[in-house]
């Protein structure tokens, strides 16, 4: 964390000394990860870094066998994941998880944490209909601004791969996240995909604190407030865009020329 | 032509309780990818509760009441204490868990209940409508059978496909780790699932005592025409379940009524075995091949 301008922005999610090993072998090494209110972290590293482990660990799918992580102050560890959309923490996955036989509106309204009414749900009372109508009304306000509200009807597998990961963003957004953790989420974009993805997560920030995993390093320079580095399960840097970009390490271990042409 | 009528209704009838069978194993299936061998003793354990409920005196209908609730308990428990150690674990470590709890149960019911065949009561009579002199060929408790399962399956339908837990349930079925993340208590989920197969099997016991009558191993060919009811439908599909399963309620009619009542069960299975042979992944599932 070197220069960095000292924040005073509360923490959102701290991640701090976590490892995790699976079967002997070491994923993630003392890995610390600090995300504020209202920023973007990039998390980067080549494969098998441990980015995705990074994300299961915080989304509680593995346990650390060191180290803390916690949300707004309150620990994660020992929570199933299931509460954690419920404390408003959403996630997308890289495998995207859309259901193919509901619609892309059911889709969405399915990603709502609200409480499961099983007596009026079951019952069909009144109440029951106007809580759903009002999930669908969310959903689809999710949908139109992601763009993509003229699809609400649609199967998922009818639509292009982008039109998909927008959205899985709109369901993530049902939790009304104050953390939304992004797996990949310009893998298989094209250009311009990319492009509106990064105005869309500036426009996030403001509601919310945003940490990504991403192949794409240029996408993540251009929308971080600061970034990670991961390397072999190890954090070897962290700071903003233009610290990473300066960093021998991170050129040597992963950037390599692509760094240059940025 | 009289005769073949004759044939239909019975046909139908018993079809309807072959579905309310067919549609639990698929419930079970989706939700857990489990085939449920336990489904049909777990439905006859049911119906001996109600009998037990009747025979102190209680009226049919509260009686009825039990079983289904006793149904929707047994399930959700035998998912959350028995299931749920093996969901995560190959699949025939499932299979080998579901024939266990059939066994058990089927053994332990003697012991509890008495092995002997006992009649089992009615709430409507079981003789055929009269109209000014002809026959309808239909009982009230056909009528009655057919009712209650239609009126079960289209609840359940409201369940899955109109309402916010309903969704949930099918999400947490298809895909768990996502379903987690978005908030959904997936465990919680599959032992309602589980529960509400249970009570759809414990309605089937109900339904099938009057004619099969009661005694341990009362449930294991309806739960053979439901199995092959719902491998008919492609195991996926409620909708081909039900479908399968009064086809198969027919077939075995017809075969039992022209060729001879020893012969029905053999009709059965040559239905499943020219349906597996001719399309593998059942009538009603298009295109994709049924993942094991």
């Amino acid at each position: 964390m070197s220069g960095e301008t000292p924040d005073t922005t509360a923490a959102v999610l701290e991640v701090a000394g976590i490892d995790v090993r699976f079967e002997g072998v070491v994923a993630l090494d003392g890995v610390s990860l600090t995300v504020r209110a209202n920023q973007i972290v990039g998390v980067i590293g080549p494969n098998g870094a441990g980015k995705t482990t990074l994300f299961n660990a915080v989304s509680r799918f593995v346990t650390p066998v060191t180290g803390t992580i916690t949300f707004k102050g309150q620990s994660l560890l020992g929570l199933p994941t299931w509460r954690l959309a419920h404390m408003g923490i959403a996630r997308t996955l890289q495998g995207l998880g859309l259901w193919p036989t509901l619609t892309v509106l059911e889709n969405v309204v399915a990603g709502s944490p609200s409480r499961t009414r099983l007596a009026p749900d079951l019952l069909a009372l009144p109440s029951a209909d106007r809580h759903t109508a009002s999930l669908r009304e969310e959903a689809l306000a999710n949908l139109g601004a992601l763009g993509v509200a003229d699809r609400a009807g649609a199967y998922p597998g009818s639509l292009p791969h982008g039109v998909q990961k927008r959205v899985i963003i709109a369901r993530a957004l049902m939790a009304r996240p104050s953390l939304l953790l992004l797996d990949e989420p310009a893998s298989g974009l094209s250009a311009t995909d990319v492009s509106e993805l990064i105005d869309l997560l500036r426009s996030l920030r403001t509601r919310m604190a945003i940490a990504l995993v991403e192949h794409h390093v240029d996408m993540v320079m251009a929308v971080s407030d600061t970034i990670t580095v991961l390397n072999l399960g190890q954090v070897i840097a962290s700071g903003s865009p233009a610290e990473i970009r300066a960093n021998s390490d991170v050129a040597n271990a992963y950037l390599g020329q692509t760094v240059a042409h940025a | 032509m009289h005769l073949f009528l004759i044939y239909t209704v019975d046909g139908i009838t018993n079809g309807m309780v072959y579905a309310a069978v067919a549609l639990a194993l698929v419930m079970i299936w989706r939700a857990t990818r489990i085939i449920n061998y336990a489904q049909g003793a777990m439905a006859m354990f049911t119906t001996y509760i109600a009998l037990i409920v009747i025979r102190h005196g209680a009226p049919y209908w509260l009686g009825f009441v039990v079983a289904l609730a006793t149904g929707l308990v047994i399930g959700a428990v035998t998912e959350r204490v028995l299931v749920r150690p093996v969901e995560s674990r190959p699949p025939l470590n499932a299979v080998i868990l579901s024939l266990g709890v059939l066994i058990l149960l089927e053994a332990i019911a003697p012991m509890l209940f008495g092995g002997q065949t006992q009649s089992f009561p009615v709430p409507v009579s079981n003789t055929d409508l009269l109209v000014g002199g002809t026959s309808l060929d239909i009982s009230p408790f056909a009528l009655f059978t057919i009712g209650a399962v239609l009126i079960a399956m289209l609840l359940l339908f409201l369940v899955f496909q109109r309402t916010t837990l309903g969704l949930r349930m099918r999400a947490a079925a298809f895909n768990p780790e996502i379903a987690r993340i978005l908030g959904i208590r997936v465990g919680r989920m599959l032992t309602l699932g589980w529960g509400l197969a249970a009570l759809l099997g414990a309605l089937a016991g109900m339904l099938a005592a009057p004619s099969v009558y009661l005694y341990p191993s009362n449930m294991d060919e309806v739960l053979v025409f439901g199995f092959t009811g719902a491998i008919i439908g492609g195991l996926e599909s409620p909708v081909g379940a039900v479908a399968g399963a009064v086809g198969v309620g027919l077939a075995l009619s017809y075969v039992s009524g022209y060729v001879g009542s020893d012969l029905a069960p053999l009709g059965g299975f040559a239905i499943l075995i020219v349906v597996l042979m001719l399309r593998p992944q059942g009538l009603f599932s298009f295109g994709r091949q049924r993942q094991v």
